[in-house]
C-alpha cells in the first residue's frame, strides 16, 4: 500500500539576520531531504553555498559541484573540483527585497556506502539567473547536518525561510 | 552574536503528513545487479507521479544514458525529448527524436555515473515528473532535474553533467508501467522509488 510521505523535518523563518542556515541532527528515517528555500542577501556579490556533515560540517576538500546557469541572454557551465563546499545559488543572489528560491535535492542521504550526491534547482530574481546544479560529498558517512553559508560573510535577511523535508520510499 | 542557527530535528514535534504525496514502488537493486527496472500496475488514482533516483552502472569508465519505456512501447517514433546540459566547461542543447537507445521504446540521457570495476563510488541523482499521467485524453509530458558528479575523475571528455530535460510520449494511454534501461546493468544499492502525487 502507499504510504503518505514528504514529511516537514524543520523549517526556519529568520526574525533577524544570520551568515549561515544549519540543519542539525537530521532524522536518518528518510530516503531522500528536500531543502527549500527562499531567501535574499542585503547585496548583490555574493554566492551561498552547501556543506554537510555527520555529526559535524565536513570543511575538508570533499566536495565537487557542476552547474549550469542562464542569465537572460548566455548560457555558461563550470564546474569545481576537491573543493570545500559546492554551489547552491550563484554569485549574484539579492538585494534584500529580491527573495530568491532553490530547492535542493539530497538523495539516499542516510546510506553509509556511497558517496552522496545532491541536485538543484535556484531563481534569482535581480540577478536573473536560473540555475541548475549537481553536487558530490565524497563520503560514504550518512547526512546529518546540512549548512548553507555566503562566501563573503553577507547575512541571510529577515523573512528569509529555509524547509526541510523528509521522503520516503516505500 | 551567534551566526548559526541549529534545528534539532528530534525536538520538532507536530509532523505534517499528509495524503497528497505518497510512495508508491521502490526497486533497489541487489548484489547481482538489474538490466532493468520497471514499475508496473500504477494505480491511475494520483494526477502526477514523480521518480526519485541515486544509480549507478557497471560499466568501466563511461558514463552510461538511460532510457525510459513507457507502457512497454517500444515503438520510437513515439517517444521525443529535449535536454539543456552542463558539462562544467559548456552548455549545450540537444534533443532526441525516436528509436534512440539501442531498440528499446525510447527517450534519454540522465547523466549516470559509471563504474571502473567498482572502484568508483560517483553516483547519479535524479527527480522525474510525469504529468497527468493518467488522463487518457492526451499525450504525455514528463521532465527532469539529474546530474552526476565525480570530481574530475570520470572519464576524458565525460567530467561531469547536469540535464534539465522535457520529453513527450505520443500516446493518450494512461501510463500503467514505467521501465528505466541503461547501456549497462544498474549497480548495486541504486534506488528507484516512485511516488504519486494528488
Amino acid at each position: 500500500m502507499a504510504g503518505a510521505t514528504y514529511v516537514p523535518i524543520a523549517t526556519q523563518t529568520l526574525g533577524s539576520a544570520v551568515s549561515n542556515i544549519t540543519f542539525t541532527s537530521i532524522s536518518q528515517a528518510y530516503t531522500d531531504l528536500v531543502l527549500i528555500a527562499n531567501f535574499a542577501l542585503p547585496a548583490t556579490g555574493d554566492a551561498t553555498r552547501i556543506q554537510v556533515g555527520n555529526g559535524s560540517i565536513d570543511t575538508g576538500t570533499n566536495y565537487s559541484s557542476t552547474w549550469i546557469y542562464g542569465t537572460g541572454s548566455t548560457a555558461s557551465s563550470g564546474r569545481a573540483s576537491s573543493d570545500t563546499s559546492t554551489r547552491f545559488a550563484g554569485a549574484a543572489v539579492g538585494p534584500s527585497t529580491d527573495f530568491a528560491t532553490g530547492i535542493i535535492n539530497f538523495q539516499n542521504y542516510s546510506n553509509t556506502t556511497t558517496y552522496k550526491t545532491w541536485i538543484d534547482r535556484y531563481s534569482g530574481v535581480t540577478s536573473s539567473e536560473v540555475n541548475a546544479m549537481v553536487g558530490l560529498w565524497r563520503s560514504t558517512s550518512a547526512i546529518n547536518t546540512i549548512k548553507l553559508f555566503n562566501v563573503v560573510g553577507s547575512n541571510f535577511v529577515v523573512g528569509s525561510t529555509f524547509t526541510l523535508y523528509g521522503i520516503s520510499a516505500a | 552574536m551567534s551566526s548559526s542557527i541549529g534545528i534539532y530535528a528530534s525536538q520538532i514535534s507536530g509532523h505534517l503528513v499528509t495524503n497528497n504525496y505518497s510512495s508508491i514502488q521502490t526497486v533497489t537493486v541487489g548484489s547481482g545487479g538489474a538490466s532493468s527496472i520497471t514499475f508496473s500496475s500504477i494505480p491511475s488514482t494520483y494526477t502526477h507521479l514523480q521518480v526519485r533516483y541515486f544509480a549507478q552502472t557497471n560499466r568501466s569508465l563511461v558514463v552510461d544514458d538511460a532510457f525510459i519505456t513507457i507502457n512497454g512501447d517500444t515503438t520510437g517514433g513515439n517517444y521525443y525529448s529535449h535536454q539543456l546540459q552542463g558539462s562544467g566547461s559548456s552548455a549545450s542543447a540537444f534533443s532526441s527524436a525516436g528509436n534512440g537507445g539501442g531498440g528499446v521504446g525510447i527517450f534519454w540521457p540522465y547523466a549516470f555515473s559509471a563504474t571502473a570495476s567498482g572502484s568508483y563510488n560517483y553516483w547519479a541523482g535524479g527527480v522525474i515528473d510525469v504529468l497527468d499521467y493518467a488522463n487518457t485524453n492526451k499525450n504525455k509530458t514528463l521532465r527532469s532535474l539529474s546530474g552526476s558528479d565525480a570530481n574530475g575523475a570520470a572519464p576524458s571528455g565525460y567530467p561531469a553533467f547536469v540535464t534539465l530535460s522535457s520529453a513527450a510520449w505520443f500516446n493518450t494511454s494512461a501510463i500503467t508501467s514505467i521501465t528505466f534501461k541503461s547501456n549497462g546493468n544498474f549497480s548495486q544499492y541504486s534506488t528507484f522509488a516512485l511516488y504519486g502525487v494528488k
